[in-house]
């Protein structure tokens, strides 16, 4: 069993790096969309620092939710998905690699990139490292709970604006918490309490997603 | 035993039945809503006496309130109904849960238009992010997202089972969401939350609230089941019993 997801993984990330656009443009929305907001709003130090964080972090959410497409959909068409629900090992597991990958494809790159978006944004060094941490332990997620949405529309021909209608209100609390964590450590409060929020939502996810998300494949691939 | 009770509730959760026991609950249900509804209108608006706080304008609450609740409980319903779907497979399920969501969403909304025709004299705005209306304004996403679901997928059958799984993860997640907006509210503006530290409700307050609470539980099985019944039929139509109907 570790092997199969071990396994899957390779292939899906030896895949990604094949189509590099799969890594680059989810990492080039998330950057242009928070550069769209200085020029929007104001380019003043003060607003954006107050902004940056909720702005940061919306971005990301977005970012993660467009690129949930790439998760399932070419295995979807062709075929490699029907393969994986007659496979002899649990759905459940071949998909949590699934979306292990797609995390490390999309998710980690954005928090690389993250501490020079901090800056642009006027955000303190404490801010900045919160952004990262924030973001560690908030990208995941966003991949965990998008997996069951993207399994719900897989087999539908106009998914996308029908997938954010489902995801969006679920990546509600990792929004709330992470960016309140980045402002609270802007203003030099504690932040523990909502990063083990997000660490007691990962987790929590983390368990249940990909069972719900198997369920929901086996639905869409009747 | 298990399976004497399997079978009775199968029975029980046939079509034909449905319709037939359906057809004799609907009247009683309707009629009981009504009455309870004018009740509990003439006593929560002539009646029941008026706020020292806020005058007559709570008296939106005895339709807020109710609207509110059964927002949140039709939701519990179809999540329920669709893990019955899914388990034991029972078809009724999914129409019962597929009835519920436009009926929830039309709650939902009424309570938050009340809310928000309540907040204007209460406090000077139509809408505040207040910790229960932005939690009532995402259950409503939850609805609508439900809803788009079903009427994208074709087949009614896969789409019964995608809306289940949905309707299952959303249930989870209410309470997550719910107490994230809460804490957010909390942190971010204090003063709006203690706007909804009213006393504790009077007694002949709470009586016309329950009774109109009681009448939207009826009205909604009410139309839940009607609703139910018309889907059954468009379901079954191919059936003999649903042709000796429509010829009879």
């Amino acid at each position: 069993m570790y092997k199969a997801f071990f396994n899957l993984l390779k292939r899906d990330l030896r895949l990604a790096f094949r189509h590099k656009s799969e890594i680059l443009n989810p990492l080039f929305f998330f950057v242009i969309v928070v550069t769209l907001f200085p020029l929007g709003i104001s380019p003043e130090k003060q607003m954006l620092a107050e902004i940056g964080p909720g702005i940061i972090w919306v971005a990301a959410l977005l970012a993660a939710m467009l690129s949930l497409d790439s998760l399932f959909r070419s295995d979807f068409e062709d075929g490699t998905l029907e393969l994986m629900l007659l496979s002899e090992y649990p759905l459940s597991v071949l998909i949590l690699a699934k979306i292990v990958a797609h995390w490390l494809i999309t998710g980690f790159p954005i928090i690389i990139f993250s501490p020079l978006l901090g800056t642009v944004m006027f955000l303190s060094n404490d801010a900045i490292e919160t952004l990262m941490i924030t973001l560690l332990l908030g990208t995941p997620i966003l991949s965990l709970i998008g997996a069951i949405g993207m399994a719900l529309v897989v087999a539908l021909k106009r998914g996308g604006m029908l997938l954010s209608l489902l995801v969006l209100p679920l990546y509600i609390p990792v929004l709330i918490f992470s960016s309140n964590a980045v402002g609270s450590s802007m203003a030099g409060l504690s932040i523990s309490g909502q990063l083990y929020f997000l660490a007691a939502f990962l987790l929590f996810s983390l368990t249940l997603a990909p069972v719900a998300a198997s369920a929901a494949l086996r639905v869409s691939l009747e | 035993m298990m399976k004497a009770i399997m079978k009775f509730i199968y029975q029980f959760a046939s079509p034909k039945h449905f319709y037939r026991l359906s057809g004799k609950i609907i009247p009683w249900f309707g009629w009981l809503a009504a009455m309870l509804l004018i009740a509990g209108s003439i006593d929560g608006l002539f009646i029941a006496p008026v706020d020292y706080q806020q005058g007559d304008s709570y008296r939106i609450i005895f339709i807020h309130v109710p609207a509110a609740w059964m927002s949140m409980f039709i939701y519990m319903v179809m999540a329920i109904s669709g893990a019955i779907a899914l388990i034991w497979k029972i078809k009724l399920a999914d129409v019962i849960a597929s009835s519920s969501a436009p009926i929830g969403a039309a709650f939902t909304f009424l309570a938050l238009v009340t809310g928000s025709i309540w907040g204007k004299p209460m406090w000077g705005a139509w809408w505040v992010w207040d910790a229960r209306l932005t939690s009532e304004l995402i259950l409503l996403f939850l609805y609508l997202g439900y809803m788009a679901l079903e009427s994208a997928i074709e087949d009614p059958r896969a789409a019964a089972r995608a809306c289940a799984i949905l309707a299952i993860v959303g249930v989870i997640n209410i309470p997550i969401i719910h107490y994230s907006v809460e804490w957010w509210n909390t942190l971010h503006q204090g003063a709006t939350v203690t706007k909804f530290d009213k006393p504790s409700i009077d007694i002949s307050m709470l009586i016309p609230l329950l009774i109109m609470a009681l009448g939207f539980k009826l009205y909604y099985g009410a139309v839940v089941l009607m609703r139910a019944r018309n889907k059954v039929l468009v379901t079954e139509q191919n059936n003999r019993w649903v042709k000796d109907i429509i010829n009879h």
